[in-house]
């Protein structure tokens, strides 16, 4: 059984349809990620969780057990529905030791001091406070401080945490080393997790499964990597991760090779593409093809005769980022990013051809 | 007069600067081509900014010289110390610097106004930069209503507009949020190209560095460790402290077992008890046989196969991968060291997994400890 289930959730502001119809399932001891650019809904739909939101529709349960239900008129006041929560600004109290600042919502919930003590140096433990229970908050990093945030959220013993962008505020190595340090913690504590973010980083490299949104409505859910790998449009295609997205029209298909026709890669003529995906697709219907620029290879020699998938374009630009070389190739009237991780000094101007394996390029439908 | 003017635009020589009784730059010398973007990179403290403070004549130098397009700005020796604003400089801060209560055409305007241009060229100047900074349909805006990376578009026009001998920038990115800052980079290294005013450029973000440079001086307690190209910084590092700071390396300590002039050399390593010979490459006239080394190679030249190659001695285990997306963050252990490799996600490594660590001896640098 999920532990946590969501189901027909819309919520409006006004005019505005904020959350558009979400039904989700989250299993035990899961770490999903709400991703999606502002105004997509990710937060209200946390907030929904956390019952600091209203919907307008729908049902969310844990554990079987209806938080909130506009249809059986059920909503838990948020103090009632067990859930933790981290959010960005981590409203660590200054003038607080760290068992102080953990202990709080202990004390003014009346749990009896010994029960205190005892869950608050448990919780300190598991984030690895232990022997830094007596300092001030004030003379903890900013590492440090985030795991008071959470380790004052697991206190209770929560059902489940939510993060609402705990990381944003930190610089970008601290908010590197933070990621796996979550997932560690997350990991080792054993607890369903809710996380939502605007950094695709992030929720790749942190999340069981990701579940992205866009305009109030789920646009795919799934793992990481199929997520980065097999885009269902091109939305996600082009929101995790760069993707080069190219129109064209959809010929036939042998096996799960399509053939298709593009007329914007190469001047005056048209040229057939092989690529996977668009399995429902019938004759003449639009595709987009998309292809990340770590799958195209770049070559300054003719491709051997016989090579499917070669495009014929122009250097427009190069960013040497140590272990990586950007390139924007001018192909047709597009500019495709292409990336390489050995390489040679490559001028603008210069003539190139781009060669990708049918099996790493991807037709969308939509 | 016009051969200095191509091949060393800007010229310092064995600049000292002294803060009481520390030396912020220790008698560093170095020289940039007209046109070309040279950053100073290094960690807070490193003398990066007394550098660029003494360039714009804010800093009063202890001794060296600094010559700009055949003009000597300051020369200790001939008593020589131009004023800052005689030295035709245009500088970027890390605080935008803009005056909230004019008008973006009006912040952008100023250098001129001072110097007494007539309002017709004032007008064009100001439109033909506004418009190379992307600002050009907000010039009548208040300072207050741009946004950060506007602001810094708009204090970038300001520096330029008078068409300065040199542009010094001094972590004008800093402030900015990531995404921003990535774009900017690219955004500030196009304007520059495009102007093609010597720039030289401080940050401490090595990845501004490599992305907008034509030059990188790497420094530390005020002396040049290592300068070069991005690409030969980062693929040829000259000691530890360089490769390290740049870019993210296995460092292994070893000594060097055997020198060749043309072809690989080798080095020793011990580690856990155990001596395993690496083929590397190095610069022969830094290290002979026996010389303390450290092995330094890059996450992208190294490879956890799962079949045994021939000849590789390292066996370890997977113990972390974190997905990217365009490529997989790997960990491998190997007794106490900790291999990070950067995989392709097709490779689909998984926590757990038995491999063998094969090395790109090409990319393998000996350098010094």
């Amino acid at each position: 059984m999920s532990t946590v289930e969501i189901k027909g959730l819309i919520k409006r502001f006004g005019d505005e349809v904020a959350v558009a119809g979400i039904s989700l399932n989250i299993d035990k001891g899961e770490f999903v990620t709400l991703l999606g650019p502002s105004g997509c809904g990710k937060t209200t739909t946390l907030r929904c969780i956390a019952g600091l939101e209203h919907p307008d529709t729908g049902e969310i349960s844990i554990e079987g057990v209806p938080i909130t239900s506009i249809e059986k008129g059920i909503f838990l006041n948020p103090e009632d529905r067990n859930l933790g929560m981290v959010f960005q600004s981590y409203a660590v109290w200054p003038h607080m030791t760290v068992f102080e600042n953990v202990a709080f919502g202990l004390k003014i919930r009346r749990v009896n001091r010994n029960e205190i003590k005892e869950k608050t140096h448990k919780a300190l433990e598991l984030v690895g406070l232990g022997d830094l229970a007596e300092r001030y908050a004030t003379k903890l990093s900013g590492g440090q401080r985030q795991r008071v945030a959470l380790a004052r959220a697991i206190v209770y013993s929560p059902e489940v945490i939510l993060f609402d962008e705990p990381l944003s505020n930190l610089d970008a190595k601290l908010r590197e080393q933070m990621r796996i340090e979550l997932v560690r913690l997350q990991q080792e504590i054993g607890i369903t997790s809710i996380y939502v973010t605007h950094d695709q980083t992030e929720a790749l490299v942190m999340s069981d499964r990701v579940v992205v949104m866009n305009e109030g409505i789920i646009q795919q859910i799934d793992n990481p990597e199929t997520i980065y790998t097999h885009p269902s449009n091109s939305f996600v295609a082009s929101f995790i991760g760069v993707a080069n997205l190219i129109e064209g029209r959809f010929l036939s298909r042998s096996g799960q090779i399509a053939d298709v026709e593009f007329t914007s890669v190469s001047e005056g003529e048209s040229i057939h593409l092989k690529a996977l995906g668009a399995e429902s697709a019938t004759k003449d219907q639009r595709v987009i093809l998309s292809l990340r620029p770590e799958d195209i290879t770049l070559c300054l020699e003719t491709p051997p005769e016989g090579t499917v998938n070669v495009l014929t374009g122009e250097i427009i630009e190069t960013v040497y980022q140590g272990n990586l070389l950007d390139c924007q190739v001018r192909i047709g009237s597009h500019e495709i990013a292409v990336q390489m991780n050995h390489f040679e000094q490559l001028d603008r101007g210069r003539k190139v051809y781009l060669t990708f394996s049918p099996e790493h390029a991807l037709l969308l439908t939509e | 007069m016009k051969e200095e003017k191509n091949s060393d635009y800007l010229i310092i020589e064995n600049l000292v600067k002294y803060f009481g009784d520390d030396r912020a730059v220790d008698g560093i010398s170095f020289a940039i081509s007209e046109g070309k973007f040279l950053t100073l990179l290094g960690p807070s403290g490193c003398g990066k900014t007394t550098t660029l403070m003494c360039i714009a004549g804010l800093h009063k130098p202890d001794s060296g010289e600094i010559r700009v397009g055949g003009k000597s700005f300051t020369s200790l020796n001939e008593n020589i110390f131009l004023e800052p604003e005689k030295r035709d400089i245009g500088m970027v801060f890390q605080s935008y610097a803009i005056w909230p209560h004019m008008t973006v055409e009006k912040n952008i305007s100023y250098p001129l106004e001072i110097r007494n241009f007539e309002s017709s060229e004032i007008e064009d100047r100001v439109m033909e930069v506004a418009r190379l900074v992307g600002l050009d349909d907000m010039v009548g805006k208040d300072a207050t209503q741009l946004s950060g990376g506007q602001q810094q578009r708009a204090a970038l026009a300001r520096a330029i507009v008078c068409n300065p001998s040199l542009l010094l920038f001094d972590e004008p990115l800093s402030n900015l949020d990531l995404k921003l800052r990535e774009r900017m980079r690219l955004e500030l290294k196009r304007i520059q190209n495009e102007v093609g005013i010597t720039s030289v450029y401080v940050t401490h973000d090595q990845a501004e560095a490599l992305v907008m440079s034509d030059d990188i001086i790497v420094m530390s307690k005020g002396k040049i460790e290592q300068s070069g190209g991005p690409h030969s910084i980062y693929a040829r590092p000259v000691n530890r402290y360089v490769s390290n700071f740049i870019g993210v390396a296995n460092l292994l300590k070893g000594k060097i077992s055997s020198v060749s002039k043309t072809g690989l050399s080798e080095i020793n390593i011990s580690q856990d008890g155990k001596n395993i010979l690496m083929p590397c490459v190095l610069d022969d006239k830094k290290f002979r046989e026996g010389d303390n080394a450290v092995l330094s190679i890059r996450p992208e030249n190294v490879y956890a196969l799962r079949e045994k190659p021939e000849g590789t001695a390292i066996e370890g285990e997977v113990i972390q991968t974190v997905f990217l997306g365009n490529y997989i963050d790997c960990r491998v252990q190997w007794g106490k060291f900790e291999w990070k490799v950067q995989a392709h996600p097709r490779e689909r490594l998984k926590k757990g997994d038995h491999v063998y660590i094969r090395l790109d001896s090409n990319h393998s640098m000996a350098v010094l400890p």
